[in-house]
């Protein structure tokens, strides 16, 4: 005999213990089943880019680290990249350099975070977390060193950084990164010996690749179906045409593969730190201010950047009237779109699949809403 | 299977089962609830007044008003349970203070509740926004007395580098009244740290015949 | 490296499979005309000279007459990119254009965003609804003739209504 049931909607609300950030879904369910999501977002939508639009290039600088607010220095750096490109700047190369060591320990850390709410999800309430932040202190005790601040560091500037590395930094940036490759493979052993997480992580959430690339997914989730598409590789910016490095790929498009991709990309930023502090110079970190003035004003005209965040492609398109504002700025969020394929991930899945499907999505609410 | 026609307009994904999408019947729960972030908007431009304690004069230099008073304060502050409601960026200074570093266990506090029925202390770590400001209200409505708020950073001071902003919330004491503002963009964890002593001191100086916490 | 196409090669390339679309190119832009833009879309996704098939950033822009939609695409095959500009709703009128939704799926939040924000309507969009903002929001806040904050809470603004912020 059938029994009868009827679906009934939920509101995950925009507080919850498991959503990383404010971040709401109404779910249909029958049973444990999930019938259909529909996320439901703007709640921390503070209005960057009409702001943006009344402050100087310099300023909007602070405006773009509290987008993405784990990874403060990839926003700075995109911008950045935007501004030199729309106002023709040279950068100096040692601030090149220290800019791209920053964005990679950024980009650690970011993943760091994200795999440390990964385990939290699963279950292991507290104490993988514990371990992961424990590493990122260290991490935001180096860039406290670098310029002052831990999370909203406004360290890039048009034409380079802020301020120069304090003699002190380099050797805390040797044991730093031997540190941070023991906490990695710590990490690691959790993810890739442990039952409960392959269990609950392995064939969940498939997508194809085609969907993928057709809704404009990119970074770690783009690399965990198979493709090789990373803009530091391919359209390489900054100094990364200087720099090896590979691309770690999976195929299985699930939610342990889109973990496993952000461990090991972990691994490969330790390895572009180390050939970066190789690499670089003693000179200026920042163009003279005869060269690039403190007020620029670009010429008229637009320029779209995009840079390899930690989420995936993070673009910024600047369109310039000649004055000390720009007329319009536009971030292309790389969690938003990110978001696109939910539904696609959720429906036909179990209840208890979906925040871990969520965190693997690895979305951060202030770079959805802006 | 019962249940309202609904329409998927993006064609079924792989291996799903096909009974439609959410998003076509939702619109008119979307309006009620613009509606509501409207009124809220609407009502309340003014700042609620702080809660000052007044300590009677001839008491003044004596913080104990009673044994009672004091054994009760004392039980309080030692346990008081943060809601884990952050919001933005100083969510992430909050829950590093939480962390092995700066520990907040120290102080009893290391349970960070999830419902507001059981918490106490309402931190409100990041920028606040007119859409937000429903739930978070009734948030702070659920919350059982006694109860505290500390508004955390700049944002939920006062708008912070938001404050212009057409979706902002000029700070958060707009929406409930606050107890202890900690300033910074954002603070360290030390500073949250130092805000919740400070808090600790506040609850020491409440007294059984006068104001209740977060009554209003 | 990323090969840019220049304006003037990539509209040449669409006049040769959809002529008549094109209004204008310089740079690396090319202007469409808002009524071929979804043959012009699909052409540039499946044609194999092109093979665009990873839209980057779909936003649009206020200047005061009319609104330009701006479309980046990117072609991870031939590891190409490309500009799309199209200008809508001359002299502030009802601005619309067809959504690009049943081509590149990526499409469907930042248009919702651009309805949203901007107030240019995509005609096709599975689910036309505001996104960041709430329904009953009174206006859209990126166009160049809305106020920046509420005259209402301006009584507790420090300053005059206007003033502006950061001039230095």
């Amino acid at each position: 005999m059938a029994i009868r049931t009827q679906p009934v909607t939920v509101n995950l609300g925009p507080q919850h213990p498991s959503t990383h950030g404010v971040f709401r879904m109404r779910v249909m369910f029958d049973g444990e089943e999930i019938v259909d999501v529909e996320p439901v977002f703007g709640y921390l939508h503070r209005g960057s880019e009409k702001l943006a639009e009344e402050r100087t290039y310099t300023q909007i600088v602070t405006l773009t680290d509290r987008m993405d607010y784990v990874s403060s220095m990839l926003n700075n750096q995109a911008y950045i990249l935007a501004v030199e490109k729309l106002a023709g700047i040279e950068p100096s190369p040692r601030g090149v350099w220290l800019r791209m060591i920053a964005s990679e320990l950024q980009r650690i850390a970011s993943h760091l975070v994200a795999t440390g709410f990964l385990l939290q999800d699963l279950g292991a309430l507290g104490t993988p977390l514990i371990y992961a932040m424990r590493e990122r202190e260290n991490i935001l005790d180096m860039f406290e060193m670098l310029c002052g601040a831990r999370i909203t560091n406004s360290y890039l500037r048009p034409g380079g950084v802020f301020m120069d590395a304090p003699s002190e930094f380099w050797p805390a940036l040797d044991r730093g990164l031997n540190d941070i490759v023991n906490t990695i493979d710590e990490l690691e052993t959790y993810l890739s010996g442990n039952e409960i997480v392959f269990s609950r992580t392995k064939g969940t959430a498939v997508l194809p690749k085609e969907l993928l690339i057709n809704a404009s997914i990119t970074g770690p989730m783009l690399r965990a179906s198979g493709v090789d598409w990373d803009l530091r590789h391919r359209a390489p910016y900054d100094y990364y045409d200087r720099i090896s490095f590979e691309r770690k790929l999976h195929t299985a498009s699930d939610n342990y593969a889109r973990y496993w991709v952000r461990v090991q990309e972990a691994r490969e930023s330790v390895k572009i730190i180390r050939q970066c502090i190789e690499q670089i110079e003693p000179g200026e970190v920042r163009p003279s201010f005869d060269d690039v003035p403190r007020l620029i004003r670009p010429p008229v005209g637009d320029a779209y950047a995009a840079i390899e965040g930690s989420k995936g492609e993070l673009g910024f398109y600047l369109v310039s009237d000649g004055g000390i504002a720009p007329y319009r700025m536009h971030v292309r969020a790389s969690s938003l779109i990110n978001l696109t394929l939910l539904r696609d991930m959720l429906i036909g899945g179990q209840f208890g699949d979906l925040f871990v499907t969520f965190g693997s999505v690895d979305l951060n609410m202030g770079e959805v809403d802006r | 299977m019962t249940g309202p026609k609904l329409i998927d307009p993006y064609g079924t994904p792989a291996g799903a089962d096909p009974r439609g999408a959410l998003q076509s019947i939702t619109l008119d729960l979307d309006r009620t609830e613009g509606e509501s972030v409207n009124q809220m908007k609407s009502t309340h431009l003014e700042p609620f007044p702080d809660p000052v304690l007044e300590v009677p004069d001839d008491l003044k230099r004596s913080v104990i008003v009673s044994s009672v008073d004091y054994l009760l304060n004392w039980a309080r502050k030692s346990s008081v349970f943060p809601l884990q409601s952050g919001l933005a960026c100083c969510s992430f200074e909050m829950i590093s203070a939480a962390m092995a570093r700066f520990d907040l266990a120290r102080f009893g506090m290391e349970a960070l509740r999830a419902s507001p029925r059981q918490a106490d202390l309402l931190i409100v770590a990041g920028t606040l926004t007119w859409k937000m400001a429903v739930p978070l209200r009734r948030l702070y409505d659920q919350m059982a007395e006694p109860r505290w708020v500390i508004s955390m950073g700049v944002c939920a001071t006062s708008g912070g580098p938001y404050y212009q902003s057409y979706s902002v919330v000029p700070g958060v004491n707009h929406i409930m009244p606050v107890d202890v503002y900690v300033p910074g963009c954002p603070p360290r964890p030390d500073a949250l740290l130092y805000g919740i002593m400070q808090l600790h001191d506040k609850i020491r100086r409440y007294s059984l015949n006068g104001q209740a916490a977060g009554h209003e | 490296m990323t090969t840019v196409w220049s304006g003037n090669a990539l509209a040449e390339a669409i006049e040769a499979f959809a002529p008549g679309s094109v209004e204008s190119s310089a740079g690396t832009d090319v202007w469409l005309k808002p009524e071929s833009i979804s043959t012009v879309c699909e052409g540039l996704k499946t044609r194999s000279e092109f093979k665009f098939d990873l839209l980057s950033s779909l936003t649009a822009v206020d200047y005061i007459d009319h609104f330009e939609v701006v479309y980046h695409l990117t072609s991870l095959p031939m590891n190409a990119s490309a500009v799309l500009k199209s200008r809508v709703g001359h002299g502030r009128t009802e601005a619309s254009i067809a959504s690009v939704v049943p081509i590149w799926r990526g499409a469907d939040y930042q248009e919702r965003e651009v309805w949203d924000l901007m107030g240019i309507r995509f005609d096709g969009h599975p689910n036309h609804k505001r996104i960041m903002l709430w329904e009953g929001y009174p206006g859209h806040p990126l166009r160049k003739d809305y106020v920046t904050y509420d005259q209402s809470i301006a009584s507790t603004a420090p300053g005059a209504a206007g003033s502006q912020e950061g001039a230095e």
